[in-house]
């Protein structure tokens, strides 16, 4: 049992205790985020710029279609509301104080001297996200919530908590963004999700950030027996940096776990994004996949898979493609089992777009740009669904962007 | 309808065609034979303009307007539609896409049927396709693009025994329709240059002229069944000494 006086005196000492991965930030540059907020009771009655920027990264104003909403602006909750009723939505603090037991979920899995992110998160005691679907109850509707930076040189610190019960089942959309006035800020973001016997917790996260921003998202994911836990990443925007490295670990016997990475680097930034996952007991299962594209920018696609427990298997895929000598793509597929009867694989691929396809394309008579575009969105397709028709207009013009740079 | 003039040809600093010279007329189909490492591809594949492909002299004519030293799109838009030896897997373009963004608002679905393709709509191009299932996709995108001359590299080649078939009596309605007579085929307007090395395509499809491409060069040209008669009797090697004799 961690006592807040432990967790307060380790949170201390990691203060400065960089990161494993990625650019070196220093937080004393930016200001805590504001702690309070204008409250909208309705998404609904937002200007239409905000609509949009919600809009875009997959959450939905008037909540059709969607089993509740939850919106954090900086440091504070600006919206929380639910219409299926079966399931709790509420901002963490709230939910901290409804239920005793929490506080056996919370900074559990994070440790809070994982580095100076996650010991100032715990120290600015951020605030966040709690969602929980009960025993046996399965969400017809996702559940969305925003993380949306609303002011200039701050540090935004938010803690999320997601539990899925005994043999139910959530879906959740998440969508990071940023105001358009904000240029500069610090997202750190600790999610610890729980996913248990027979469970199903299906995530999608879409980042949409801005060019001067850095983004430290720190996750695990605790999977006990038979439960399953998809994980959709997009982030396709230009930022400053983004490192992440959400670690799922399969406790319980036939425990699965997939990850779709989709990122897109532009000129000026570099995406390290890894997903790791532990096979702590026999026949658990999991498929990494990630399919990046760099138009100048950096790209790090890391996976990890580490075994240790008898007939196992997991698949690794890095294809990353690069589609101008200005970028960079780095894979580092890491595979390591420590037990003799266990199956682990990667394949990783980094490249151009072949020529070969997009003339063939041509000589159906698209322009070369339509053709680098069809091949792109091909590339990028890894079957997300729940995506609202908005995010994949947005995830086209992205697409036929890209297309066009790639000339 | 193409018109191919003294066409000279590099590949990776290597000459594989040497002054060509054919004509496919309007309502003409006309099929190019000639052993293996001929220049046969090289040839069709320069005809649509794939990069590596130099034309080092010569011209290119397509409905008497040059065009040499365009685009594959350009070629393709004017109508020139082509189903090459061997193309390449299309990971993540699903079958279904690239046919509707061809078809535009034509119906494809009885072709699909036809050709036995509407369980691969879903797939990725040529993604595990077998050999005849790759020309049977090919020909449904052909047949969307609907072109007014089509280049055929050896059809017929890596294709199962029952795919044949239908390839074979597909590509002879694309191209003829319900025609028969040259006369007629004048009349419904579409051309085709097909090679072929085996000659098991005019089993299903009337030729008007054959050319034989040895070496990177025309041999000769003349009437296809005679033609093909003639070298599998005497052998390729038969066309060069002809060709020695002739000059
Ligand atoms: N990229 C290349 N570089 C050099 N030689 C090539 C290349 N591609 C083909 N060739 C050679 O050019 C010749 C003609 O090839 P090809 O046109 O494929 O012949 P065909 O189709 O008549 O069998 C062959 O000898 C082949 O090996
Ligand atoms: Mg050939």
């Amino acid at each position: 049992m961690q006592t807040e006086e432990s967790l307060k005196k380790r949170a201390k000492a990691a203060l400065r205790k960089e990161a494993a991965y990625g650019e070196k930030f220093d937080l004393d540059e930016y200001s805590i985020a504001p702690k309070e907020t204008k409250y909208t009771d309705n998404l609904n009655e937002l200007d239409e710029k905000s609509q949009r920027t919600l809009l875009n990264v997959g959450v939905v104003p008037s909540g059709e279609g969607r089993g509740g909403s939850l919106v954090m602006v900086d440091n504070a909750i600006s919206h929380s509301s639910v219409s299926d009723r079966e399931i709790e939505l509420m901002p963490l603090h709230f939910a901290m104080q409804k239920h005793d037991w929490l506080k056996d979920y919370s900074w559990n899995l994070v440790p809070v001297d994982a580095d100076k992110y996650t010991a100032t998160s715990y120290l600015e005691n951020a605030n966040g996200y709690f969602i929980r679907a009960p025993e046996g109850v399965k969400t017809k509707l996702p559940i969305q919530t925003c993380l949306l930076m609303g002011s200039k040189d701050v540090s935004q610190t938010v803690h999320n908590i997601v539990i899925v019960e005994e043999n139910a089942r959530l879906d959740v959309i998440t969508g990071c963004s940023t105001s358009s006035d904000v240029d500069k800020a610090m997202h750190l973001g600790i999610s610890e999700m729980y996913v248990k016997k027979g469970g199903t917790l299906n995530f999608t996260m879409i980042h949409n950030w801005a060019e001067q921003i850095g983004v430290r998202p720190r996750t695990v994911i605790h999977l006990e027996e038979g439960a399953t836990f998809i994980n959709n990443y997009v982030t396709l925007k230009a930022v400053k940096s983004i490192q992440s490295y959400p670690t799922a670990r399969l406790t319980g016997k036939g425990a699965f776990a997939r990850f779709n990475t989709i990122a897109v680097a532009h000129p000026g930034s570099e995406l390290d994004l890894g997903s790791r996952v532990i096979f702590d007991a026999p026949d658990t299962k999991a498929e990494l996949v990630s399919r990046t594209i760099t138009t100048g920018g950096t790209v790090i696609a890391r996976g990890e898979m580490i075994g240790n427990a008898v007939q196992s298997k997991g698949h690794l895929e890095c294809h990353g493609l690069v589609l101008n000598s200005k970028g960079t793509q780095r894979a580092i597929p890491i595979l390591e089992a420590n037990v003799d009867d266990i199956e682990l694989t990667h394949e990783a691929a980094v490249g151009r777009i072949a020529r070969e396809q997009v003339e063939y394309l041509m000589a159906r008579g698209l322009s070369e740009e339509e053709a680098v575009g069809m091949i792109v969105r091909g590339f990028l397709d890894v079957g997300i669904s729940g995506i609202p028709d908005e995010l994949q207009k947005d995830i086209d013009e992205t697409i036929a962007q890209i297309g066009k740079s790639a000339m | 309808m193409l018109e191919v003039k003294d066409l000279t040809v590099e590949v990776g600093g290597k000459e594989l065609l040497k002054d060509v010279n054919l004509k496919v007329e309007k309502g003409y189909t006309n099929i190019i034979l000639g052993p293996n490492g001929a220049g046969k591809t090289a040839l069709l594949m320069t005809l649509m303009g794939f990069s590596g492909y130099k034309i080092v002299s010569g011209q290119i004519l397509f409905k008497g307007e040059d065009i040499t030293h365009m685009s594959i799109d350009e070629r393709a838009t004017r109508g020139i539609g082509i189903m090459t030896q061997r193309p390449p897997n299309m990971t993540g373009v699903k079958l279904k896409n690239l046919l509707k963004l061809i078809a535009g608002d034509k119906d494809m679905e009885q072709m699909a049927e036809s050709l036995d393709m509407i369980r691969f709509m879903e797939r990725d191009i040529n993604v595990g396709f077998s050999g005849g299932e790759i020309k049977r996709s090919e020909l449904l995108q052909l047949a969307a693009q609907s072109p007014c001359i089509y280049l055929f590299d050896e059809p017929e080649s890596g294709v199962d025994l029952m795919s044949i078939d239908i390839i074979g009596s597909t590509i002879n309605d694309l191209v003829h329709g319900d025609s028969t007579c040259p006369g007629d085929r004048k009349g419904h307007g579409k051309s085709a240059l097909i090679i072929t090395h085996t000659g098991k395509i005019l089993d299903y499809i009337e030729a008007d002229r054959a050319y034989v491409l040895c070496n990177g060069t025309i041999m000769c040209e003349g009437n296809p069944r005679e033609m093909l008669q003639e070298i599998k009797e005497n052998g390729y090697e038969e066309c060069i000494t002809c060709k020695l004799k002739k000059a």
